[in-house]
């Protein structure tokens, strides 16, 4: 098999991994596991107070959002570009 | 030849189970929020990483010195990292968490340049998204940047020794390590608040499907490295 076949075979494997869930509970809320810890030591230690808040919150969840997507986007643009990079050198190309 | 093949199945197979075995003991899936860790394991957890962020640096050097075509591979495997980081999948549990992403650059270049590596994506994410925090940094560099690499080299390391092909290695190295960082994410909670196995549902169970994800998607980069830069695999010592 190509490495092509192969990793598109992958690839699909975790979009549906990711999709499966959103398919089997279609009511589940899908929340953050960090926002449920939270919750879980006010439960547990009802006087915990947070001690320090983030410096610089995102102004809304579409901000947010941005950010997140830039993250991604930038490293998707770095592996991207190193791959290319590499597969392009045909030094290699004899070995398999 | 069919009897070493045979071997080299079960070999697999057998150190594959051990390791699951050992993890499913404590089954827990992202970063601690900020504020939410007592001041003294604040700084405990940040002690505990100093040593390894600053080894990190000389361990990079040392491999980029050793092999200098691999530098722009260093440079994908914290993207890779970043990259991960940010997708916040759906769990099986009805929450959500993101994969690490670290463990490729722990195959590739040992458990210590990710502790630099991590600790990068973990200040990004928590000087610009509120997402885990500053005061809590060194408890997540501890679980994300130090734990998870050294369980991922430490896997793909046995699997080798034990003649797993290379994708299987990778696979499970990458998946295990990613659950192992939640696994002490939730232990570090757990110490503090009690609760130990209230946290591990949280943060492990809804891992567990994210870790498959990433052990698929480090294999996907892998295969194109096998291919097309057999040679610096080789300089690292991972092939």
């Amino acid at each position: 098999m190509k490495v092509w076949q192969k990793n598109l075979i992958l690839i699909l494997l975790v979009i549906a991994l990711a999709a499966v869930p959103l398919w089997l509970l279609p009511n589940a809320e899908f929340g953050g596991a960090d926002g449920q810890a939270e919750e879980a030591i006010t439960e547990l230690n009802p006087d915990y107070e947070p001690w320090f808040e983030p410096i610089l919150e995102p102004a809304s969840g579409e901000v947010e959002s941005l950010l997140f997507a830039l993250q991604a986007a930038i490293g998707a643009g770095v592996v991207g570009f190193v791959l290319g990079r590499m597969t392009k050198s045909d030094k290699n190309k004899g070995e398999k | 030849m069919r009897q070493s093949k045979r071997n080299q199945i079960l070999l697999t197979g057998g150190v594959l189970a051990a390791l699951v075995g050992l993890l499913t003991v404590n089954a827990g899936a992202m970063h601690i929020a900020e504020g939410y860790l007592p001041v003294n394991w604040c700084l405990l957890w940040g002690a505990v990483c100093v040593p390894f962020v600053v080894a990190g640096f000389f361990s990079i050097k040392r491999r980029i010195d050793q092999a200098p075509r691999a530098k722009i591979l260093l440079a994908m495997c914290g993207a890779f990292a970043f990259v991960l980081s940010a997708l916040k999948l759906p769990s099986f549990n009805g929450s959500c968490s993101h994969p690490t992403g670290v463990g490729l650059g722990a195959i590739l270049f040992g458990p210590l340049t990710m502790a630099v590596l991590g600790l990068i994506v973990l200040l990004f994410q928590a000087l610009l998204l509120a997402h885990g925090g500053l005061t809590t940094l060194g408890a997540n560099t501890f679980s994300m940047a130090i734990a998870g690499p050294i369980l991922s080299w430490v896997v793909y390391k046995l699997l080798r020794k034990a003649n797993a092909p290379a994708a299987v290695a990778v696979f499970a190295a990458a998946a295990l390590g990613d659950l192992f960082t939640y696994v002490i994410t939730s232990l570090q909670l757990g110490i503090v608040n009690g609760g130990m196995v209230k946290f591990l549902t949280i943060f492990a169970v809804t891992q567990v499907p994210l870790a498959i994800a990433e052990g698929l998607l480090t294999v996907v980069i892998f295969n194109v490295l096998e291919k097309y830069s057999k040679a610096e695999l080789q300089e690292l010592r991972v092939l």
